[in-house]
C-alpha cells in the first residue's frame, strides 16, 4: 500500500539531489548540500576553421572555466558544494580570464577572522608587551604595543583594559592565533587606533555591515544628512556611533538597528519623520 | 500496511541558540553536545543528568558531528544550547530538527542539512509517525531515525522495543518519505527570512 506512494516521493527526492548549474541558481536561496555545476568554457576555436582543430587527448572531456570559490562554497571534485544557507551571487571578472567569483551572501551574527578586515575590538587584557583584544571570534587577537602610531619602546600608547580598538588583522587563518595591528603598511594610523570614550557600541549582523559599507550606500547619507555624528564601522558586526546628545545617538543607533528589515519606503518615512521633529 | 502522519495539533515547541566557543586559557573541551537540565518543561529543576538524558546528547552530537565541516574550525568548540520547552513525544526528533537549524542559523559549515523522524508501531502493526507522548508509551516499538538532505540517508538511528526486518525496513521507507516534508519546511522558512532583505 505504500508503493505507489513511495515510488513518487523516490522520484521526487531524487530530483531534489540532482546538480544544478550555477548560473541558473544566482539570486536564489541555496541551502547546505547543494551541488552547483560550474559553467564550461566555450570553444573558442569553432568548426569550420579548415579542419585544423587540434586532437585532445582527452576527448569528450571539456575544459572549465576557472572560477573563483567565495565564502559559503567549497570545491567537491569538478562541482560546487554550498556549506551555508543564504543568496548565491555572481561577480564577472573585470578583466583577463576566469569566470569570475561566485559566493553565498549569508546572514550570519558570529565573525570568523579574515586577513585585511578592519574590525572593532574590546581590549580584554594587558600581558606584558601585547594586548589581548575580544574580536567576536573564536579566539582573542593579541595587539602588540608597537603596533601604534609614533609608539616605540619609550612612548607606550596609552591603552587600558576595557577600551574600544578599531584595527585590522595581518595574521588571520584557522590555524594561528589572529594577529592585529592599528597601522598600515607605511606606518600611519589612518584612522585606526583607540576610540574615543563615550560613544555606543551595538552588534549587528554581517550582512548589514557589507550592506551599509557598500559604494552607494543611501542609509549613510541619510543618516549624516540628520545628525552631525561619528561613525566606526567593524567587520565583525560591531558598530560605533556617536552624536551630540546622549538621546540622539540612541536614535541613530536604534535605526540602524532597525535597517536590516525595513523596506526603502519606510525607512525613508521614519528619517523625514525624525529630520521634523 | 497504511501509514498515519501526524504534523500538526503538536504543542512541542523548542528553541536552539548557538554559544560560541572558548578562548584559551581554559582547556578545550572534545566536540560534544552537553544537556544540562537545570529547567524541564513542567517546571522542575534538576542538577543532575539522567542516563537518558546523556544518551539522547550522545545521539544528536554523533548526527551533528556528522554533517559540521569541523576541519574548517579546528581547535574550536561548537555547543548547542536546546532548551525543552513543552515535550509532547518525538522528543529526540524535534531536537534534531532544533539542531539542525540552529547550526544553519549561526552559519556553521555544514555538508548537508539533516531531520529527525520518529515511528511507532503500535501491537496490532499499525506504523505511526510524529507519535504523540500517550502512543509512544503504548507502542510496541519506537523508531527514530536520522536521515540526511542530499540522498536521505541513514545517519542516526535508535530503536526501542521489538519489531521484525521487515518492519524495520518498512519505518525507515516512510521516515525516509516524511523527512521530505520537514526538508520542505526548512527551505520556506529560510526563503521566508532572506525576502525581507
Amino acid at each position: 500500500m505504500l508503493a505507489p506512494a513511495m515510488a513518487e516521493v523516490a522520484a521526487e527526492s531524487l530530483a531534489g539531489g540532482r546538480a544544478r548549474a550555477a548560473r541558473t541558481v544566482l539570486n536564489q536561496v541555496v541551502l547546505p548540500g547543494e551541488e552547483l555545476l560550474l559553467p564550461e568554457q566555450e570553444d573558442a576555436e569553432g568548426p569550420g576553421g579548415g579542419g585544423e582543430r587540434p586532437l585532445r587527448l582527452n576527448a569528450g572531456v571539456r575544459s572549465r572555466v576557472r572560477v573563483v570559490c567565495g565564502p559559503g562554497l567549497r570545491r567537491c571534485g569538478d562541482r560546487l558544494l554550498v556549506t551555508k544557507c543564504g543568496r548565491l551571487r555572481h561577480k564577472e571578472p573585470g578583466s583577463g580570464s576566469g569566470g569570475g567569483v561566485y559566493w553565498v551572501d549569508s546572514q550570519q551574527k558570529r565573525y570568523v577572522p579574515v586577513k585585511g578586515d578592519h574590525v572593532i575590538g574590546i581590549v580584554t587584557a594587558k600581558s606584558g608587551d601585547i594586548f589581548k583584544v575580544d574580536v567576536g571570534g573564536s579566539e582573542p587577537a593579541s595587539l602588540s604595543y608597537l603596533a601604534f602610531e609614533g609608539a616605540t619602546k619609550r612612548n607606550r600608547p596609552n591603552v587600558q583594559v576595557g577600551d574600544l580598538i578599531y584595527g585590522q588583522f595581518v595574521v588571520a587563518n584557522k590555524d594561528m592565533e589572529p594577529e592585529m595591528v592599528c597601522i598600515d603598511s607605511c606606518g600611519r594610523a589612518n584612522g585606526m587606533g583607540v576610540i574615543g570614550h563615550d560613544g555606543l557600541l551595538f552588534k549587528v549582523t554581517l550582512g548589514l555591515i557589507r550592506k551599509l559599507l557598500a559604494p552607494d550606500c543611501e542609509i549613510i547619507q541619510e543618516v549624516g544628512k540628520l545628525y552631525p555624528l561619528e561613525i566606526v564601522f567593524g567587520m565583525n558586526g560591531r558598530i560605533w556611533v556617536k552624536a551630540k546628545t546622549i538621546q540622539q545617538t540612541l536614535i541613530l543607533a536604534n535605526i540602524l538597528e532597525a535597517c536590516e528589515h525595513m523596506t526603502t519606503d519606510q525607512r525613508k518615512q521614519i528619517f523625514s519623520r525624525l529630520a521634523e521633529s | 500496511m497504511d501509514g498515519a502522519m501526524h504534523t500538526d495539533a503538536k504543542s512541542r515547541a523548542e528553541t536552539g541558540t548557538e554559544s560560541g566557543p572558548r578562548g584559551p586559557g581554559c582547556s578545550l573541551r572534545h566536540f560534544a553536545c552537553e544537556q544540562n537540565l537545570l529547567s524541564r518543561p513542567d517546571g522542575s529543576a534538576s542538577f543532575i543528568q539522567g542516563v537518558a538524558e546523556k544518551s539522547r546528547e550522545q545521539l544528536i552530537r554523533n548526527t551533528c558531528e556528522a554533517v559540521v565541516l569541523g576541519a574548517l574550525h579546528p581547535r574550536t568548540s561548537i555547543t548547542v544550547v536546546l532548551q525543552v520547552i513543552s515535550d509532547a513525544g518525538s522528543l529526540l526528533a524535534c531536537c534534531l530538527n532544533a539542531a539542525c537549524m540552529a547550526l544553519v542559523d549561526a552559519g556553521v559549515p555544514m555538508r548537508a542539512l539533516f531531520c529527525g523522524v520518529t515511528c511507532a508501531l503500535d501491537s496490532d502493526g499499525t506504523l505511526v509517525l510524529d507519535p504523540t507522548a500517550k502512543q509512544e508509551k503504548e507502542a510496541r516499538a519506537v523508531l527514530t531515525f536520522a536521515l540526511d538532505s542530499v540522498e536521505r540517508k541513514l545517519l542516526m538511528s535508535t530503536t526501542k522495543g521489538l519489531y521484525s526486518d521487515a518492519e524495520l525496513q518498512q519505518c525507515l521507507a516512510a521516515a525516509q518519505a516524511a523527512s521530505q516534508h520537514v526538508f520542505r519546511f526548512y527551505r520556506e522558512s529560510l526563503q521566508r527570512r532572506y525576502s525581507k532583505s
